[in-house]
């Protein structure tokens, strides 16, 4: 998208959250412009949540796994969620035995589950377990 | 038959985990097994590019009494000094180390490291069927 040279990964807006897709094999500067690139948008757009579909990832090594933990940090002191969704079965249990369990990222199966994380006020629900 | 893979930049790292796991699936081993041996070799990879200031993976076959992939990393870098202290997790407080090299060595039923100050360090592991 900009003229640097180096690639970006979409941000999309939905509702008030951010929905990241990762498609891509992410070489790590590839990686480092999205940590960039998704702090400026949550800023930028006051998201309560950051999703980060990794559906399409085959490989999540120590360098992503930390770049995920990273990106739930800082959006937590932004006041936005991070739920990491789409995680391969083959993934997770790479990941555990690799030792990175990524204890402060909010995982779910899927993109819905991961809205329902995110937006448990506004998104639509069946349920109705809130009380305000 | 064994293929060298220039390890010199990030993408070079992408390269060596696409080549593994072309590898991987030649050799017949099963999903979870590609994802461990791709990821461990990721992990060799980074390593030999951020520590050992670049470098080499030699990959290839192994049709013995195993099936299989066997990766060798080799860099000609400042070298490990305490080999014991670097499988450790958490061992370095800096980006990289601190998973690499022992959850290298778990996601691997063989792993050999000789590393000699000053002079590089070289990794080879294995993963069958």
């Amino acid at each position: 998208m900009q003229g640097d040279g180096v690639d970006r990964i979409p941000i999309l807006k939905l509702g008030e959250a951010l929905l990241v897709t990762i498609q891509v094999d992410m070489h790590d500067q590839l990686a480092q412009a999205l940590e960039e690139d998704l702090t400026t948008a949550i800023v930028k757009h006051g998201a309560r949540g950051v999703l980060i579909d990794i559906s399409a990832l085959e490989v999540v090594d120590s360098f992503i796994g930390r770049m995920l933990d990273t990106i739930a940090a800082v959006s937590r002191m932004l006041d936005a969620d991070t739920v990491v969704v789409g995680m391969r079965p083959a993934v997770a249990i790479t990941l555990v035995e690799l030792g990175l369990s990524l204890n402060g990222v909010k995982t779910a199966l899927n993109v819905d589950r991961g809205m329902a994380l995110i937006q448990p006020h506004t998104w639509r629900s069946d349920d109705d377990e809130d009380g305000d | 038959m064994t293929e060298r893979i220039e390890i010199r930049t990030s993408q070079d790292v992408l390269r060596v985990r696409q080549r593994v796991r072309a590898l991987a699936i030649e050799a017949g081993l099963s999903l979870v097994d590609q994802t461990k041996v791709v990821t461990a070799a990721s992990e060799l990879a980074r390593n030999t590019l951020e520590y050992g200031g670049g470098g080499s993976a030699d990959i290839e076959l192994i049709n013995g009494a195993h099936h299989g992939v066997r990766l060798t990393f080799a860099d000609e870098g400042p070298g490990i000094k305490d080999i014991d202290a670097a499988l450790r997790d958490g061992f370095s407080t800096s980006d990289g180390l601190g998973l690499g090299l022992g959850g290298a060595k778990r996601l691997s039923n063989e792993f050999k490291i000789d590393s000699v100050p000053g002079k590089g360090t070289r990794v080879t592991i294995a993963r069958w069927k």
